[in-house]
């Protein structure tokens, strides 16, 4: 709701609305988290699980079974960061609906994501495959291909960042020409574009975020 | 330069055109959602048990569709709102 400015050895340095924003979900989800675990530490094992129990389970074994599907059995271990990654994402880009600006509307927020998906591949790509055939695998098919494998290689963050900003940040821009241009009478359009792009957008935009990553870094195992 | 319109004004208009033609990009990615849409529809009536997969195999390559599509978008919001060209003219001073 608010951007923070502060003066650093005789600079001027702001805080976009948007990065502040990032801090408060990620607040609200360490919160989210620390009360769920105390929760859960309270749990009798020997009783069917009720309440927000069952919902969480529902919640990570879904994540689990979609990991194994799709970056096979013995990568499940991988879960625990695309579970993080989806709740990170889905509540930015629902936060929208608070009257928020979402934190993936800002370049630098979708941009680390991807790079944090990018040095997974690159790492994941030299320890399965060895550093001779991981270099290997950019000259196939044929030796001369190999600037657009390069080329190809680095154009998925890029492309996977931008993807997920413009998206969002369309929406950001369409919903705020329509609040200018309506003005009180905006509330009774609004509801409409804010389910289009803050939910049906956001939620669609979360998994393919999530799912690009695990086929980008499941790609590098052998199943 | 032209009468009556200043060099900035000028340089503003020809950004929002710019931008307006940047978004003729989402001609590619509407036909191509639209063709993978209808693909999948056809492979629902076919296979109505695998829905579930398929429309997660659609999704998922309309995502990737897309991209060309933002790339335009992108191009056209840089235009807008960041103005590289006005920036450009006004440290160049000419």
């Amino acid at each position: 709701m608010f951007e923070i400015t502060f003066n650093l050895f005789n600079r001027e340095i702001v805080i976009p609305e948007s990065i502040v924003n990032v801090y408060i979900v990620v607040i609200a989800l360490i919160i989210f988290a620390l009360i769920v675990n105390r929760k859960l530490k309270k749990v009798d094992p020997n009783k069917p699980p009720s309440g927000l129990q069952n919902v969480m389970e529902i919640l990570v074994e879904a994540v689990e079974n979609l990991v194994k599907q799709t970056m096979g059995e013995k990568q499940f271990w991988f879960s625990p960061y695309i579970f993080t990654l989806m709740a990170f994402l889905l509540v930015s880009n629902l936060s929208g609906l608070l009257g928020f600006t979402p934190p993936t509307s800002n370049y630098s927020v979708t941009l680390t994501l991807a790079l944090v998906t990018f040095t997974l591949t690159q790492f994941f790509g030299i320890k399965n495959n060895g550093i001779g055939r991981y270099l290997k695998g950019f000259t196939e098919p044929m030796v001369f291909l190999t600037p657009l494998n390069i080329i190809g290689e680095i154009a998925n963050p890029i492309s996977l960042s931008f993807r997920l900003f413009g998206n969002i940040l369309s929406g950001v821009i369409i919903m705020s020409l329509v609040y200018n241009a309506l003005g009180l009478i905006a509330p009774l359009i609004t509801p409409v574009l804010h389910a289009y792009f803050d939910v049906f957008s956001g939620l669609l935009q979360t998994f393919i975020f999530s799912m690009l990553t695990m086929i980008f870094i499941g790609g590098n195992f052998d199943n | 330069m032209l009468q009556g319109i200043t060099s900035e004004a000028f340089i503003l208009g020809c950004s929002a055109i710019g931008a307006g033609l940047a978004m003729i990009a989402g001609i590619g990615p509407g036909i191509g959602q639209g063709n993978a849409a209808g693909q999948g529809a056809a492979a629902v009536g076919r296979q109505p048990e695998a829905q579930g997969d398929i429309t997660r195999t659609m999704l998922l390559g309309q995502a990737v569709a897309e991209t060309t599509g933002i790339y335009g978008l992108v191009i056209a919001i840089i235009l807008l709102f960041v103005r590289p060209l006005l920036t450009a003219y006004l440290e160049l001073g000419l």
